[in-house]
């Protein structure tokens, strides 16, 4: 008899001792509502510590305590508290991501010279509608878009919610749309496809009223695209009076400079690091 | 008491008064009033010059009839915004070249402040004698003028959108341009380390460049760091090249074990207007015996150039750049009207000078 009041009365003291509880459900996606189970009896405080949230509320032991949906919009671990008048208790939970819905597109670079090998990099970064990582493997969809050519696309799984590819950028200039898909988001970055440097530069001269009109054939690179215009092309005179130097942007396809020259004289032509062929020429009074 | 204070005050302004004089150079102008040596006239106008008394340095020119005073007051005030515009005469020197009975030649050099640094000019004067003074003979400027007209100008203009802050993370920008440095050489100079060489634009865009770089010493360790400053052209449309110098007052070569360059562009608007044509470039030697680059500046296109700056690269005989001078240029430049320029080197390098490339910066009141 004397060791079953024992019994009972360590029994009843153990359920005192543990008190109040909370329980949280075994999956909790982002941005959904759930309730977290408590025990015990009586008034008490909850609090929720998260990753972006610190809340504290007055609730009952023993009852559910519901959290909204936009408390739980942050994916990671939380912390949920429940402290009655015999005591606090806590329990840990984690917020996953939801489905992969949006993308943050890294297009490098916005220019890019043509038939540069592999100097497109596209780089996909998963998210939900809530901004969080989805970090399990997801397929995005990288398509390109060139112009007046058909779109061409491939899939490549995310790796930590990163999904990328390298791209060798075409032979004609122009831009090119690159896009990227996952869900309901849907990217599209332009690239700027520029010319290369120069190609076969080349000047001629002739006569005109002030002197000599230096001009250069129209200027393309290696692949037959016209070098922009505004981009500098430097004429070099060389004659017994000194040299004479003019930096000239091409205008619609070439550039060219009026030159006064007397006696014998070189032209030699540059733009950037391409030189081009040398002239001589005679001019006189 | 009550007379006293007013007598000190007397005494103290009239000093002050004095003092003022003194300082003023009234003692000068007053022994140049009775001077009738050649140097002492033109001494006398520069002077009053200096002074921004124009009318009576004007009332000093032996052929005031062919000048034109606003000219000969423009030729030391500015004009269109020119660097002498930011300027003062600070101080002037005068040396007779050729004495004679009537007739004289004297060289002035002229030390002026400037908002961008000192400047220096020198000018070769003739003066006569008229009557028992001397008076100067100022050189008649009948350089072109342009008249009037429209220039039609469609270069290329850049402008530049980048994004907004309001755009979500990722939305794409517009990169910054692609430069690259061609060459660096380190020179040991006798009271600094110059590092000279030359930056090009690789883009299709205009970039604003900056060179910077920093020294290392044997551990390693960061010990200088100094910027091209205004020893370039900043702003370089596609496939340009400017050369750059950066230079470390006091620094010995034997200090430094390495270097790390850092060349810096930003995306900007720019106008490929207007284009400055470099002629007659020559190395030559100045009345000053001084060994210097010097050319003409033609403005091709229709739009005043307010401040011309001419930075100038020299090669030796392996391509190699092995100095770098600048020079700015205190007249404007009008449409197609040349302007003459001087940059100078160091002796000792001139003579490995092979061949040179000039740039021309420049600087706007309308930013372009």
């Amino acid at each position: 008899m004397r060791s079953l009041i024992t019994t009972f009365l360590v029994f009843s003291t153990a359920i005192s001792v543990m008190a109040s509880e909370i329980h949280a459900p075994a999956q909790i996606t982002a941005g959904k509502a759930i309730t977290l189970q408590t025990s015990g009896s009586g008034d008490a405080t909850f609090y929720l510590i998260g990753p972006a949230v610190a809340s504290k509320s007055k609730v009952q032991a023993g009852g559910d305590i519901p959290i909204d949906s936009d408390r739980l919009e942050h994916a990671g671990r939380y912390v949920a508290i429940l402290c009655a008048s015999d005591g606090c208790t806590a329990t840990n939970f984690f917020v996953s991501p939801a489905a992969a819905n949006r993308l943050s597109f890294l297009v490098h670079p916005s220019r890019i010279p043509v038939g540069t090998s592999q100097g497109i990099s596209a780089v996909a970064i998963v998210r939900d509608n809530f901004q969080n990582l989805v970090l399990k493997p997801e397929p995005v969809t990288f398509s390109i878009m060139a112009k007046d050519e058909k779109p061409v696309s491939a899939a490549r799984n995310s790796e930590n919610a990163f999904a990328w590819v390298r791209l060798t950028s075409a032979r004609k200039e122009g831009p090119t749309k690159l896009g990227a898909s996952i869900g309901h988001a849907d990217e599209v970055r332009v690239v700027q496809q520029v010319a290369a440097d120069a190609c076969n530069l080349r000047i001629k001269a002739s006569r005109d009223k002030h002197g000599f009109l230096i001009e250069t054939d129209p200027v393309h690179d290696c692949s037959g695209n016209p070098v922009p215009d505004g981009t500098v092309v430097s004429f070099t005179e060389s004659d017994s009076a000194g040299k004479t130097t003019v930096d000239v942007p091409i205008k619609r396809g070439v550039a060219k400079v009026d030159m006064p020259i007397d006696g014998r004289a070189t032209i030699t032509v540059a733009s950037g690091v391409v030189t081009g062929n040398a002239l001589e020429v005679s001019g006189g009074q | 008491m009550n007379r006293l204070l007013p007598i000190i005050l007397a005494l103290v302004t009239l000093v002050l008064i004095i003092l003022a004089w003194f300082q003023s150079g009234g003692v000068e102008r007053r022994e140049l009033q009775s001077a009738s040596a050649p140097d002492k006239a033109v001494q006398l106008m520069f002077s009053q010059i200096k002074s921004h008394n124009y009318d009576a340095a004007y009332a000093r020119l032996a052929n005031r009839d062919d000048v034109d005073k606003t000219a000969f007051t423009r030729e030391f005030e500015g004009s269109y915004g020119s660097l002498l515009t930011y300027a003062s005469l600070e101080s002037f020197d005068v040396s007779p070249l050729h004495t004679g009975d009537q007739e004289s030649s004297v060289r002035v050099r002229l030390h002026y402040s400037t908002a961008l640094g000192p400047l220096d000019d020198v000018r070769d004067l003739k003066v006569q004698k008229m009557g028992d003074a001397w008076k100067v003979f100022w050189p008649v400027n009948n350089g072109t003028k342009l008249p009037p007209q429209v220039i039609a100008v469609n270069y290329l203009r850049w402008d530049v959108i980048g994004r907004g802050a309001g755009d979500d993370w990722g939305v794409q920008n517009a990169d910054t341009p692609q430069v690259r440095i061609l060459s660096m050489n380190a020179i040991q100079r006798p009271d600094s380390v110059v590092l000279v060489g030359e930056v090009v634009n690789e883009d299709s865009v205009p970039a604003f460049v900056n060179v910077g770089a920093t020294l290392l010493d044997a551990q390693g360790n960061e010990f200088a760091q100094e910027s091209s400053f205004d020893k370039i052209a900043h702003k370089l449309l596609p496939k340009q090249v400017t050369p750059y110098r950066i230079d470390f007052p006091g620094m010995r070569m034997e200090k430094i074990k390495n270097v790390r360059m850092d060349v810096k562009a930003l995306l900007v608007a720019a106008s490929a207007d207007p284009v400055i044509e470099v002629n007659q470039q020559k190395l030559e030697t100045d009345p000053l015996g001084k060994k210097v680059l010097t050319g003409e500046l033609t403005d091709e296109g229709g739009q005043v150039v307010d401040i011309p700056h001419v930075i100038a690269a020299y090669y030796d005989a392996n391509g190699k750049v092995i100095w770098v001078s600048d020079g700015y240029v205190a007249q404007p430049l009008l449409p197609q009207v040349p302007v003459p320029f001087a940059v100078d080197l160091p002796p000792d390098i001139a003579k490995n000078v092979h061949s040179y490339h000039v740039v021309v910066n420049h600087y706007d009141r309308v930013a372009s």
